[in-house]
């Protein structure tokens, strides 16, 4: 019975974290907020150093090779350090979906430069101001050639290629473009948490190679973000943990009727719900990490509930952190805003709270836990 | 990460296992209360002997007390095989998991060799008598006397919420011994034949309408000063010890769960239609199940720190508040789910583990430690926040308020 992670992984995780506090990450997630750049390309290419966009990618595309449970390592400490990088649209989900259904040639071709950096990416999947579902995708491919409009893209600033989902006469595609063609145009779209750009792509005939099976790409997709959401939900508890240990230090500090506000049992009982809430999000990301890393059929469940717990936690800690700093909590100046828009980012990012709560009772429902 | 045994462990969990298929029934899913109707307090004893006899009864004991010197991770194992099986629950628990420790480092080597088997065996059932009437969350304000005899203690007093008084044999117990002292500083601790003269026991009638524990009126209670544990005026220390334990051994509230909840939701019919299709429904067994699983991965995470020899976190310490209340909304659900009919008395076992739960989850949100006193210990001692405000900090124990009660 080993529910943990080994020494080897623990430790590249406190390597993490030291590099992201010496590298004042959280600072430069303001940085980003409040200047014209949409991410931090200093930190970006620093990390691109590091190897870690080329943890899971296999040696022979000359990545490191390592496995799912040394990247959930990272993604806690990115998610407590409010990195301001395109790690998740380039990491979690473009290269984990090449590594997946990549054809050979386009692995070859890209993988290698997704270690080096030369190539980053990101996926685009949302048209409108509602969920994306396999019945309202409107953008087009016929013929290779890809037209129509996708929003709420994040991290395309920095991204160079984007998988497209998108309709064929066949059903959905997963699709490749390279977002330096002429007949791709993007633009900025401002969002609530600055730290992370978001860019709507506009496509005309714009040319694409296949990813994974023609018409089958709705299921690659799912099977894409059930992947994801593991390493989202790391992402999540590293920001939870953040923030509680923000709100207790905090309630340690701040005194009021002659008494730190910590000692009060009105804040303590809602520090301590954001410890439990926590506790459970982290206990079940470890056992997704674990379904993740072994190929368990239990994956699509395992994933779902790391993900609900996960969301539910890091809303609950930086909604109740703002209100444990009181008004300094409601200041831009106080960080407790960057980790309250982390958190709705994270939690919308490849899926509503609902949905992933609709995802975890369907797919009970077909695993049929009775 | 894995979730395999060690071959060490493995062989261990096969041994548990033959042993409980040779003596008991699995778990069908939906258990007939079998239990009922019966002299269950007989059941249960015959079932303690046998696994007494089998070494298993309190398997982490040392051999002379009756245990086989198994490890904390062998006695996981155990528990986790056992909870497979249909077996009486509920009578030794807290004699074994909070006298057994006290005694097992309190008491003369004398005194052990008396009392830890017999305990063990379930010949002897032991009650812990801590809480009264104006002293619950804040036990540490009881006020029972104590005052020395010769070489006995005279007892006066009452205790209440005393689980199983009424068939007990022993019982450990904490008095107040001088009230000018401060006081955590003014009690003392004992273990006393719960036969003595001047006890009078008289059952609580609970809101489920049956009645598991009791007052405990003390009238010159003699007890010898050979029975106390820990010196005069350590009676907090020792009480820490059993409170320890005892929020291990509350732990888990046992009943209806997200299983249940779901089984019934698929088949359960309002206005025509399964209850799990409603959004609401899905939402809550949603929120259910990741409760559920969060706690058995927090499990696993304090087996893993146990089975390398380590400390476990802190974790373990959000089980009952998180389980408590899932089973009083999964109560409630069960019996929402029927509408007007929810209220009526049924035979049927599902219907019954609903209401069941409903009724029973208000008791486990208080017992052993109130939702609101485990969230203060998690506060304080795994954050690390300050202490309550203590109005009576410093204070005499005589001139502490205590209000009208």
């Amino acid at each position: 019975m080993n529910l943990d992670f080994s020494d080897d992984q623990k430790f590249l995780q406190s390597e993490a974290k030291k590099f992201l506090e010496k590298e004042e990450s959280v600072k430069r997630s303001r940085g980003v907020l409040e200047g014209s750049e949409s991410f931090d390309s200093d930190l970006w290419q620093k990390i691109i150093e590091l190897g870690w966009t080329g943890i899971r990618i296999p040696e022979e595309y000359e990545g490191l090779g390592l496995g799912h449970l040394e990247l959930c390592v990272i993604a806690e400490e990115l998610g407590r350090h409010l990195a301001p990088v395109p790690f998740s649209s380039s990491v979690y989900l473009f290269t984990e979906a090449l590594i997946k259904y990549g054809s050979e040639e386009l692995k070859k071709e890209i993988l290698p430069k997704l270690v080096t950096g030369e190539v980053v990416g990101t996926i685009a999947v949302t048209e409108d101001f509602l969920a994306p579902t396999n019945n309202n995708i409107k953008t087009e491919v016929s013929d290779e050639l890809i037209s129509g409009t996708k929003i709420a893209v994040p991290d395309c600033e920095a991204a160079t290629h984007s998988i497209i989902v998108c309709k064929s006469s066949n059903g959905i595609d997963l699709r490749l473009i390279d977002l330096s063609c002429k007949e791709v145009s993007i633009n900025q779209v401002e969002n609530i948490d600055g730290s992370r750009g978001h860019y709507s792509i506009e496509m005309k005939q714009t040319p694409s190679a296949l990813i994974g099976d023609e018409g089958n790409g709705w299921i690659l997709y799912e099977s894409v973000i059930n992947q994801a959401a593991v390493l989202f939900s790391f992402e999540q508890i590293g920001g939870s943990q953040a923030a509680l240990d923000m709100a207790v230090n905090y309630a340690n500090e701040r005194y009021a009727f002659g008494k730190p506000i910590g000692s009060y049992q009105g804040i303590k009982h809602k520090l301590a719900d954001m410890y439990v809430a926590l506790t459970l999000a982290k206990s079940n990301s470890y056992y997704a990490a674990w379904a993740l890393s072994s190929e368990s059929s239990d994956l699509p469940v395992a994933a779902a509930t790391a993900r609900v717990s996960a969301t539910k936690a890091y809303e609950l800690c930086s909604k109740e952190n703002i209100q444990t700093h009181g008004g300094n909590g409601f200041t831009w100046e106080y960080d407790c805003h960057l980790f309250y828009k982390r958190s709705k980012l994270l939690s919308l990012n490849i899926g509503s709270l609902a949905n992933w709560k609709e995802k975890l009772v369907s797919n009970l429902e077909q695993s049929n836990i009775n | 990460m894995d979730f395999k045994d060690t071959p060490e462990q493995a062989k261990f969990r096969k041994t548990c296992r033959e042993w409980l298929e040779k003596n008991a029934k699995l778990k069908t899913g939906v258990e007939k209360n079998e239990f009922a109707n019966i002299d269950f307090l007989q059941v249960a004893k015959d079932w303690q002997k046998k696994k007494y006899d089998a070494g298993w009864a309190m398997l982490h004991w040392p051999k002379e007390f009756g245990g086989i010197g198994a490890s904390a991770i062998e006695r996981i194992i155990w528990a986790e095989e056992e909870s497979k099986f249909n077996v009486p629950k509920g009578i030794f628990e807290i004699g074994l998991g909070m006298a057994g420790p006290v005694m097992m480092e309190y008491a003369t080597d004398e005194q052990k060799a008396r009392y830890l088997p017999a305990m063990a065996e379930g010949k002897e059932i032991w009650c812990q008598l801590f809480s009264e009437p104006s002293a619950g969350s804040d036990v540490a304000g009881l006020r029972s006397k104590a005052v020395k005899d010769g070489d006995n203690w005279i007892i006066n007093g009452q205790k209440v919420w005393t689980s199983g008084a009424h068939f007990s044999d022993y019982g450990i117990l904490v008095v107040r011994h001088d009230p000018n002292l401060e006081k955590h500083k003014g009690m003392t601790f004992f273990f006393l034949d719960m036969k003595s003269p001047g006890i009078e026991i008289k059952p609580i009638k609970q809101i489920t309408g049956g009645s598991s524990f009791n007052e405990v009126y003390f009238t010159d209670v003699v007890i010898p000063d050979s029975q106390r544990l820990g010196d005069v005026g350590d009676g907090w220390k020792v009480a820490i010890t059993t409170l320890m334990n005892e929020r291990l051994a509350v732990g888990d509230a046992n009943g209806a769960d997200v299983e249940d909840a779901f089984r019934w939701a698929k088949k359960q019919d309002d206005s025509g239609e399964p209850l799990i299709n409603n959004k609401s429904v899905r939402s809550s067994i949603a929120d259910w199940y990741c409760e559920a699983n969060g706690l058995k991965n927090t499990k696993l995470r304090t087996m893993s720190a146990l089975s390398r020899g380590e400390t476990p976190g802190p974790e373990a310490s959000i089980t009952k508040i998180v389980s408590a209340n899932k089973l009083q909304n999964i109560g409630a659900f069960g019996m929402d789910s029927l509408d007007m009919a929810g209220m009526l008395k049924t035979d049927d076992p599902e219907i019954q583990s609903f209401q069941n739960a409903w009724l029973g989850a208000p008791g486990l949100r208080i017992a052993g430690g109130t939702d609101e006193i485990l969230k203060n210990i998690i506060a304080e001692r795994v954050l690390g926040l300050p202490q309550d405000a203590r109005a009576d900090k410093g204070m005499p124990y005589k001139d502490i308020p205590s209000g009208n009660s």
